[in-house]
């Protein structure tokens, strides 16, 4: 079947899509776009959150159809240009990344949460990256990027 | 495998009723995860995504009317205040990503005895509405469940709302896992108390092949608690309405824990969120 749908606000088709087949796969395989990874296929991970309709989903969970006609955000969609998001910038600056895999699901889930909360506190960052996993950083220089990119944005950094 | 995208909830029964091996799909999070991992191959996938009449919520008759795809996290942040019980044990549904789409009718089409909606369902006398071309029934929740992952629904019938009464008493939800995100229910007990019946509801997840009731503790409870007064409770009215709990469920060893970790754990919780919920009732008693 064909799936219609907008993509970091491009409207995209992708042909011959199964229908049993995730959002994941095709954004991954079918659109070209590799930033949403795909580690669990099972909503364990997270690293391949991305916004349906401004709301961060695990997209190995959505099937295509189910994405007909909306709005889909992906990582790649977040920088302007060649200048980096504050939160892919703080992920940077903090050393947040290390092999790098779960850190576009991480972006995303980020992202969400300092457009929704102003000041998170610690618990608040701890409870939105709750549904996304690392296997390298033990996770404080993450928190530390959170931190930074929400400070950023409230401008008191 | 066919994709049937219904716009209405007319049109998905009808394809409900001419294509009942069709599955449906709501937030994918059960489903999807069957399908990535080949367990499933159904003939056709129903997508209810596109009715927006399951995506709302309303009053009915003086209850909640849920539509059956609202989200958890919609559950939590616009309706805590109304259906405290149901919007605590949504918070506790995976993770934010799986709440954003997950839903309670989602969690009643798979009727796992861990689905953390229904204790709360039951602690609170939850009706299930259910259509099909053949017309509507409304089934409480404590006849819903029927044997571990199966419902009392029809090939040809789809969930499309749960009828949720606003709490008129303290509700609390309590749930035993390994972390505090992304966890099945080792076990799980929600309590209701209904002061203006001087009745209590309640609820047991992952301790029986079904979700149940706990008959006999929400009986000694109507019977026993001091109702209208101010007064705390006796340890010892605690701790029997902990073992009557536990004696109620018939919890099985698994790779989650034992039989006899659950019921340990169960009476806990039911003492625990008694002694909760009795505290908020004589607060707001003695205020008013
Ligand atoms: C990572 C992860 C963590 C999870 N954590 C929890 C947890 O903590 N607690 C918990 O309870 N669950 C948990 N779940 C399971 C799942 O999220 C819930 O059961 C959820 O409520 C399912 O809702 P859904 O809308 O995604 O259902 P779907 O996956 O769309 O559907 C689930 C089942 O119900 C049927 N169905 C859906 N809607 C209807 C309808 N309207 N009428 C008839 N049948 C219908 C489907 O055919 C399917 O059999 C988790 C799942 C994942 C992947
Ligand atoms: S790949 Fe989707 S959550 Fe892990
Ligand atoms: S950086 Fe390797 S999994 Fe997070």
């Amino acid at each position: 079947m064909r799936v219609n749908v907008t993509v970091n606000g491009v409207e995209r088709q992708a042909d011959d899509v199964w229908p049993g087949e995730s959002l994941l796969y095709v954004l991954r395989e079918r659109l070209g776009l590799p930033g949403a990874k795909n580690a669990c296929e099972q909503g364990e991970c997270g690293s391949c959150t991305v916004y349906l309709d401004d709301v961060p989903v695990c997209s190995c969970l959505v099937a295509a159809g189910q994405a007909e006609g909306r709005e889909v955000r992906t990582v790649e969609g977040l920088a302007d240009g060649e200048q980096l998001h504050p939160v892919q910038q703080a992920f940077v600056d903090r050393g947040a990344v290390q092999c790098g895999f779960c850190t576009p699901g991480l972006i995303v889930a980020a992202h969400d949460l300092i457009e929704r909360t102003a000041e998170p506190t610690d618990a608040e960052i701890r409870e939105a990256l709750a549904g996304n996993l690392c296997r390298c950083t033990g996770y404080e220089k993450i928190l530390d990027a959170v931190r930074q990119a929400a400070a950023k944005k409230a401008g008191v950094a | 495998m066919d994709f049937l995208n219904p716009g209405s909830v007319t049109e998905a029964l009808e394809l409900k009723a001419s294509v009942p091996d069709a599955v449906p799909i709501a937030g994918g999070t059960d489903v999807m995860v069957e399908l990535n991992f080949d367990h499933r191959r159904p003939p056709a996938l129903l997508n209810l995504n596109r009715i927006a009449e399951l995506h709302t919520y309303s009053t009915v008759d003086g209850r909640v009317r849920i539509g059956a795809c609202v989200p958890y996290s919609r559950i939590v942040t616009e309706l805590g205040s109304v259906l405290p019980g149901l919007a605590m044990a949504s918070r506790t549904v995976g993770s934010p990503q799986i709440r954003n789409r997950g839903s309670v009718g989602g969690n009643l089409g798979a009727a796992s005895p861990a689905g953390d909606s229904h204790p709360a369902l039951l602690a609170t006398d939850a009706v299930v509405e259910i259509a099909s071309t053949r017309g509507v029934r409304m089934v409480p929740a404590k006849d819903f469940y029927v044997g571990v992952k199966r419902n009392v629904l029809e090939p040809d019938e789809l969930i499309t709302a749960v009828h949720v009464p606003p709490a008129t008493g303290p509700q609390q939800f309590s749930k035993v896992g390994t972390r505090n995100a992304m966890v099945i229910a080792v076990c799980a007990f929600a309590i209701a108390l209904h002061p203006e019946q001087q009745r209590v509801g309640t609820g047991i997840g992952s301790a029986a092949p079904t979700p149940l009731r706990a008959h006999e503790a929400e009986e000694f409870l109507a019977a026993e608690l001091p109702w209208g007064s101010p007064d705390g409770l006796l340890d010892s009215l605690n701790r029997r309405f902990g073992e009557l709990v536990a004696k109620a469920a018939s919890p099985i060893d698994d790779v989650r824990g034992t039989a006899s970790y659950r019921r340990h754990a169960l009476a806990v919780m039911a003492r625990r969120t008694l002694s909760w919920t009795w505290s908020e009732y004589r607060r707001t008693a003695q205020c008013a």
